[in-house]
């Protein structure tokens, strides 16, 4: 085996057996040395695998929840190391403890790696070419690849990367390999299919949910029925009754029945008599809100965010005085494959196999409640359906840890829908106080009040920076009631209440929404007030893009536009739904959305990535809302907990990036934040109304 | 538990289940067919679906008692080599994002297609409206949906 270390890059190259090469940022092994230097800590970490017989094997290193990442962090790769696409493999890289960011979450998967991939692709391609030109005895300079072979133009010699791979392995790693002009990608920027297509639609089995291990068994728990309760005497005889039930353990504050079925273990779960405790307050979102509403009618207690100017001098003297209430319910994830995990603890190793983002996270946690170190801890993940936050949270996987290691036995912990919807880390419920002070024809101040479920505010965004007297000020809210992640977190709420806010302001002052807009920003980039979080170049990029795909300005009979735009995750978005109202009730027929996302990798996913960030806008302003009664989720499957289905998806969403050369910036989440504002200004000018309450169906009847 | 003889992909298949068990878990758990996939349980999202004779029926909620000798179709037996018009036209406008939800959708789709080769956008709506799609891609699987009813047409 011949390992070369570059200090530089912490590269490691190994023959495979039978002749190839392993190329990894990986830093198992590392010389003692190597390993004093601090940089190696935040190495890039992605594989590849070059085997004598031609299979050439790229390890996507981040987990797959739909976001595409399983396609778009090979592409990156294979574009610097010059395969061809059709031929390569993927696999999900497992969870290896120093290959940097392994978590799905903040939109940063491509943006936080796509320079180390390009590396890792160009760091390969010179080794090749290096050991095919001294092969051939001629400059490297003279040297070029294709599809996965080295040619030598001059000559017409030719080698193919499976027949370099034994000797590149051998040779030095680059200190820092010379990486592509962007203009002569090939790859990067079309469209490429998701590597799983065919498996899904041919139902192979991809998904946590499919995991069948030797000697498993099947388990359901019965988690605390409302938050405020714990578990008091188990009385188990009825369910270890059940056919096919093996086993009932008690973890935490949970009781596990294990069976050889996912069936009987559902049966024996519902059959366990189990007292539960009233520990805590039993909470209702009735009186969150009316607690929310007392709290923004006084001053906030504690310094605001941000605070430019004078938001109450500047009322004195305003021809008009705007002043309104946002209300915005608590919301479940709800992604459509319901939370599960394996897990296998036995003879002080741990080996787990399920969805999570953050996979380093289950790992440290189970290590430390089991005393397990995570050097004997195994964890990878499959592909994941659906992850929206839900899965940043580690619950899921250090219960089934905690399960298998009571029951000393290999478990597949399956959740019910309704197991999941009682037992999630909520999008917090909000209320927000909007002030902004009018002249006769401009806005004199912007004054925004929340309070919310363990949030806060912040004071940088748009339209801070835009105007002299600006305040933000938010209060958290303290609650048994759990609080997570919710695609977008922060963005998907404080858009929806800012950019409908606008349009009140812009409708005040007789002015174009997008007219407005603009001549915010320009002032935001001319005379900037204070320190600002975005560029309003970009925005005003996307603004006029979508002006431009929307004809803006136009009006088509019975079609009414709604206008909205947001920064969030390095990206700028601006979107036009159009609707037209049907007995009564809204219809999306068209949204335009434009984006300033940097670099496109994937056309086809990143189109994907916003067309269904747009759909998941419009299905969270209509319809869903959780609603806590005695501590307990008073929607508990998908009968009542509503997303937006076919009949209400829009027919249409045009998608159109602008042309960036600058590094790709997030896209599994930048599109939603806008939507549900242009949707509520779509119908204030469809309705006269304004919709200030999510979701937007409880007020349509 | 009972013996029960299932017509499943054109094959007789016998299990020894308890009778009440959803036909959803049977597939999965004795057959060893995942493809079928678990939503809600109750109906409602459509991730269950699979053809009872031809119709689109969601196996989360049908004992599998009740299934009989009627014949059943899973994503796995949709097409022998996974060409179903429905599959290659899902393969080719690259509809999937996370792909839990697709064999259900597909599963919807083609019991539409079977009594009507030439769905209209509103056939669509009222076909695909008991299948959720978490992820949002809507947009893409109407395509698909008339993309296949074309190609079946030209063949």
């Amino acid at each position: 085996m011949a390992t070369n270390y570059s200090r530089r890059n912490f590269l490691k190259v190994s023959a495979l057996s039978g002749g190839g090469m392993l190329i990894s940022f990986n830093l198992f092994n590392l010389p003692a040395e190597a390993k004093v230097l601090g940089e190696m800590v935040f190495a890039p970490n992605a594989y590849i695998k070059i085997a004598a017989d031609g299979t050439i094997v790229l390890l996507s290193p981040n987990p797959e929840i739909g976001q595409g990442v399983k396609t778009s962090l090979p592409m990156i790769i294979a574009e610097e190391l010059g395969v061809d696409w059709k031929k390569i493999q993927v696999e999900l890289a497992p969870l290896h403890s120093q290959m940097g960011r392994q978590t799905a979450g903040g939109s940063g998967s491509v943006r936080g790696r796509f320079t180390e991939l390009r590396t890792v692709g160009a760091t390969a391609r010179e080794m090749l070419t290096t050991a095919a030109a001294q092969q051939w005895n001629v400059p490297v300079t003279e040297c070029t690849v294709e599809n996965g072979e080295v040619i030598h133009k001059a000559s017409g010699k030719k080698l193919s990367y499976a027949s370099l791979a034994s000797a590149a392995a051998k040779l030095e790693v680059p200190a820092k390999p010379t990486l592509k002009d962007p203009k002569e990608f090939k790859l990067i920027g079309t469209r490429v299919k998701d590597v799983d297509a065919h498996k899904i639609v041919t139902g192979q089995p991809l998904f946590g949910i499919d995991t069948r291990r030797e000697g498993m068994l099947f388990a359901m728990v019965s988690r605390p029925p409302a938050y405020g309760k714990t578990l008091g005497e188990v009385n188990d005889a009825a369910a270890l009754k059940i056919e096919g039930v093996k086993k009932v353990v008690k973890i935490k504050n949970a009781v596990a029945v294990l069976a050889t079925s996912t069936w009987a273990a559902k049966k024996g779960r519902d059959a366990l008599v189990i007292q539960w405790n009233a520990g805590e307050k039993l909470e209702n979102s009735a009186e969150h809100f009316a607690e929310f509403k007392k709290l923004l009618e006084k001053p906030a207690p504690t310094a605001p965010a941000r605070n430019d100017g004078d938001v109450d001098a500047a009322k004195q003297g305003a021809a008009k005085i705007l002043d309104v209430t946002y209300e915005i319910p608590a919301l479940s994830h709800g992604q459509m494959e319901p939370l599960n995990f394996y897990a296998n603890v036995k003879d002080g190793k741990v080996e787990l196999f399920g969805p999570t983002q953050v996979p380093g996270s289950v790992r440290s946690e189970v290590s430390k409640l089991l005393g397990i170190a995570e050097d004997n801890i195994t964890i990878s993940s499959p592909r994941q359906g659906g992850g929206f936050g839900r899965k940043l949270m580690t619950d899921n996987g250090v219960e089934a840890a905690l399960i298998s290691a009571a029951a000393q036995c290999p478990v597949q912990v399956q959740w019910t829908r309704e197991d999941d919807m009682q037992n999630d880390f909520y999008r917090p419920a909000e209320m927000w106080r909007y002030r902004a002070a009018l002249s006769a024809d401009n806005l004199l101040s912007w004054h925004q009040s929340g309070v919310g479920i363990g949030r806060g505010v912040r004071g940088d965004s748009y339209v801070a920076g835009c105007i002299a007297n600006y305040r933000a000020e938010g209060q958290g809210f303290t609650s048994n009631t759990p609080t997570g992640w919710w695609r977008a977190p922060g963005a998907n709420t404080l858009a929806f209440v800012a950019e409908s806010f606008m349009d009140e302001v812009c409708t005040a002052l007789k002015k174009d929404p997008v007219a407005f807009r603009l001549e915010l920003f320009k002032k935001a980039k001319e005379q900037t007030v204070g320190k600002i979080n975005y560029d309003p170049e970009k925005y005003k990029s996307v603004i006029e893009l979508v002006t431009k795909m929307s004809k803006w300005g136009t009006k088509t009979p019975g079609v009414f536009r709604g206008f909205s735009t947001w920064f969030s995750f390095g990206s700028y978005v601006a979107q036009v739904v159009d609707v037209q109202m049907v007995d009564g009730q809204p219809k999306v027929k068209k949204v335009y959305c434009a984006v300033n996302c940097g670099r496109v990798i994937n056309l086809s996913g990143a189109e994907n990535q916003v067309q269904g960030s747009i759909v998941d806008g419009i299905s969270h302003a209509m319809f869903p809302k959780i609603t806590f009664v005695n501590g307990a989720v008073a929607e508990t499957n998908f009968n009542t907990y509503k997303f937006l289905r076919m009949k209400d998806a829009p027919p249409e969403i045009e998608v159109q990036f602008v042309e960036s050369d600058e590094a790709p910036s997030g896209l599994g989440e930048p599109a939603l934040p806008p939507v549900a504002a242009a949707l509520a200004n779509a119908l204030f000018a469809a309705t006269r109304k304004r919709f200030r309450k999510l979701p937007f169906a409880d007020q349509l009847g | 538990m009972a013996a029960i003889n299932l017509n499943v992909n054109g094959k007789t298949l016998s299990v020894d289940v308890d009778p009440a068990t959803p036909l959803l878990w049977v597939l999965r758990d004795h057959l060893n067919l995942v493809g079928t996939k678990f939503g809600c349980g109750m109906a409602q999202c459509g991730a269950c679906t699979v053809h009872l004779n031809g119709t689109a029926v969601r196996s989360c909620s049908l004992p599998v008692s009740s299934v009989k000798n009627n014949a059943i179709v899973t994503i796995e037996g949709l097409s022998e080599t996974g060409d179903h018009p429905l599959q290659q036209a899902w393969e080719e406008l690259d509809v999937s994002q996370c792909g839990y939800c697709q064999a259900g959708q597909i599963m919807s789709a083609a019991a539409l297609l079977k009594r009507n080769p030439k769905p209209t956008d509103q056939d669509i709506d009222n076909a695909m409206s008991g299948n959720i799609c978490r992820c949002g891609t809507h947009v893409r699987i109407r395509k698909a949906i008339h993309l296949a009813a074309k190609q079946q047409s030209t063949k």
